[in-house]
């Protein structure tokens, strides 16, 4: 009895935050905002992603958007060309992303820092160009139409789950992140976390204690490209249509002003960016082409200011607050 | 054999325009140790200033060009000053992820100022001259012309001139530097000035050849990274020879290879480059950071 009130009192946070996020739908006012909170949903997952890449191993990726794009064409021609359903397609169009993810994280990761952002930005524009001139596979740039929404999922005399509604999609992709989120934290703080932490911070002396920093970087390499292959196939999915455009650099930099702007190197950080700056894009509608100068405006002003991001800002005023306590 | 030569000198125009850029890029690298991003945005940046001093103020093409260069290079001083400077002793990343939202500000804001249509700026020398079959139009020829003069000018402030030489200086060590009395934050603003001066100038050079367009320096400013990557960043001379062979790359393999992946060969070129050997052709080994 004490055990699970210690630990309400310890979780108490999220508990509501989760408990808020599964009564959202009886609180959207039409489709329009559904559609936006869904989507804030797939590119948390997204940016979690970049962030573990970014944040936590300190590899600024200008690729990864390729990698949605890769996530998002593989599961969509998997179950438009050869009719697999949504589930097996799913993992086997993330697996193809984290595949070829593997495939130039041998060459590109050998180089550092600047290095790398400039050989992931050309990979990343080479992907593009694929997309959109490989007209066979992928239509060109017209780009792929009528790929099915998730297969029902059917347990005869019980139930069906139908996906062709909002509600149904809105838990699915819950669901998604919140498996993400358990598996970030679970891994960001075992062992293998530490490792991504320490050649971030120092790569050098990371060598120097026995880590072997290209497998580390390896590894973070890939597992981010899987996780985002996997949001790029379930976006593809619920959208219906997709073109070269979600394998696009503008892709990449949503992930990257989400996850700064929210906190890098947090997991709640990537979160909270994404889900506030597409409610955000919403309400500054009518600035539309003055949008991005102000993102703009302020990804410097955050990097300058809070390089921590939101979570940073607000982890500083707790601790201060917690000192003018006691 | 015609062909071959028109290809040549098309892809030495393009080449010392290229190089023009580079030659900003590898400037800026080598006292901030970061690739400027938002320096392929300057260059498009100045071309609309040209564009607009020529077409509404009215003025000829060679007064808009120094107004250009003088105007780009405040803009470059203050894009240093609000975005670079705070960041000098953050992680690198820092001032990276601030250039990119630099680029946001600049593309978007040109976009909202001018458009997002192409526009096409009046040709101030449409003449043509012809030597052993090869058609030369005046502009291309003054366009390479005036790229070598600038480079030689540079080279001699950077070689022959105290403040050029404190340029150098603090690219090789910026504390060395500090400690003989060089003002490193005066050193900055200055190299940001000549290479965003020198961006601006390269883009009007091109402007009445080709398109202005809102996106003409995302591209140009990927390229700009493969041509010092093949130099070697923060070096000189690569940045010239490696614009002159990306332009000349670029023109030959427009003319005899397949058009629709030709960006995708520079570009894999560079990360196959960087597979073999990660610091770039010419680069020196990184030290530790």
């Amino acid at each position: 009895m004490k055990d699970w009130r210690n630990w309400i009192k310890n979780n108490w946070f999220y508990v509501i935050v989760i408990v808020v996020a599964i009564c959202i739908p009886a609180f959207m006012p039409n489709r329009y905002t559904f559609q936006i909170v869904i989507m804030s949903c797939l590119m948390a997952v997204g940016a979690l992603s970049f962030n573990l890449l970014l944040g936590f191993t300190g590899q600024a990726s200008l690729a990864h958007g390729a990698f949605f794009g890769i996530g998002a064409y593989g599961a969509s021609l998997l179950a438009l060309k050869l009719g697999w359903s949504f589930w097996i397609a799913l993992p086997v169009g993330a697996a193809i992303a984290a595949l070829i993810g593997m495939v130039v994280g041998i060459p590109t990761l050998r180089t550092r820092g600047a290095y790398f952002a400039i050989a992931t930005m050309c990979l990343g524009e080479i992907i593009t160009l694929v997309a959109g001139n490989w007209m066979e596979l992928t239509g060109g740039h017209n780009g792929l139409v009528g790929i099915p929404t998730p297969t029902p999922i059917r347990i005869p005399g019980f139930f069906t789950i139908d996906f062709n509604n909002q509600v149904a999609q809105y838990y699915l992709v819950l669901i998604f992140l919140l498996i993400v989120i358990f598996f970030m934290r679970r891994l960001v703080y075992s062992l293998k976390g530490l490792t991504f932490m320490a050649v971030r911070n120092n790569e050098l002396l990371a060598e120097a204690i026995g880590i072997n920093t290209f497998r580390t970087k390896l590894l973070s390499f890939v597992v981010s490209t899987f996780i985002v292959g996997l949001a790029g196939g379930i976006y593809a999915s619920l959208i219906g249509s997709i073109s070269p455009t979600v394998a696009s650099i503008k892709i990449t930099f949503d992930f990257l002003l989400f996850t700064l702007l929210g906190g890098m190197a947090t997991i709640a950080g990537p979160v909270i960016g994404s889900f506030g700056l597409l409610v955000l894009m919403e309400y500054l509608q009518f600035l539309q082409e003055y949008q991005m100068i102000i993102f703009g405006v302020l990804l410097v002003a955050v990097i300058v200011y809070f390089p921590r991001g939101f979570m940073g800002a607000f982890m500083k005023i707790k601790s201060k607050m917690k000192k003018a306590g006691t | 054999m015609e062909l071959l030569f028109q290809q040549l000198f098309n892809g030495v125009m393009l080449g010392s325009t290229y190089a023009l850029f580079a030659l900003g890029l590898t400037l800026v690298y080598g006292i901030l140790h970061v690739p400027n991003f938002a320096h392929g945005h300057m260059y498009m940046l100045g071309a609309y200033v040209g564009f607009s001093l020529i077409t509404i103020y009215g003025l000829a093409y060679w007064p808009a060009l120094a107004i250009t260069a003088v105007l780009m290079a405040a803009a470059g001083v203050i894009l240093e000053f609000l975005a670079y400077r705070p960041l000098r002793n953050e992680p690198h990343i820092n001032s990276f992820i601030s250039a990119l939202g630099a680029l946001f500000v600049l593309e978007n804001g040109v976009i909202a100022i001018w458009g997002p249509q192409g526009q096409r700026m009046p040709n101030p020398h449409p003449g043509v001259m012809e030597y052993m079959g090869i058609i030369m139009s005046q502009q291309r020829l003054l366009v390479i012309v005036s790229a070598v003069i600038l480079i030689i000018l540079l080279q001699l402030f950077i070689k022959k001139t105290i403040l050029g030489s404190t340029i150098e200086a603090v690219a090789q060590n910026p504390e060395g530097a500090r400690l003989v009395g060089i003002n490193v934050d005066f050193v900055s603003s200055l190299t940001f000035a000549i290479s965003t001066a020198l961006a601006a100038i390269a883009a009007l050079f091109v402007a009445p050849i080709f398109m202005l367009s809102p996106t003409m320096g995302s591209l140009l400013g990927l390229k700009g990274f493969v041509i010092i990557i093949l130099g070697g960043l923060g070096s000189i001379p690569g940045a010239i020879v490696g614009g002159l062979i990306l332009g000349l790359i670029e023109a030959l393999g427009g003319g005899y290879v397949s058009a629709a992946y030709k960006d995708a060969f520079a570009f894999g070129a560079l990360v196959l480059i960087l597979a073999i050997k990660p610091t770039g052709l010419f680069g020196k080994e990184v030290k530790g950071r």
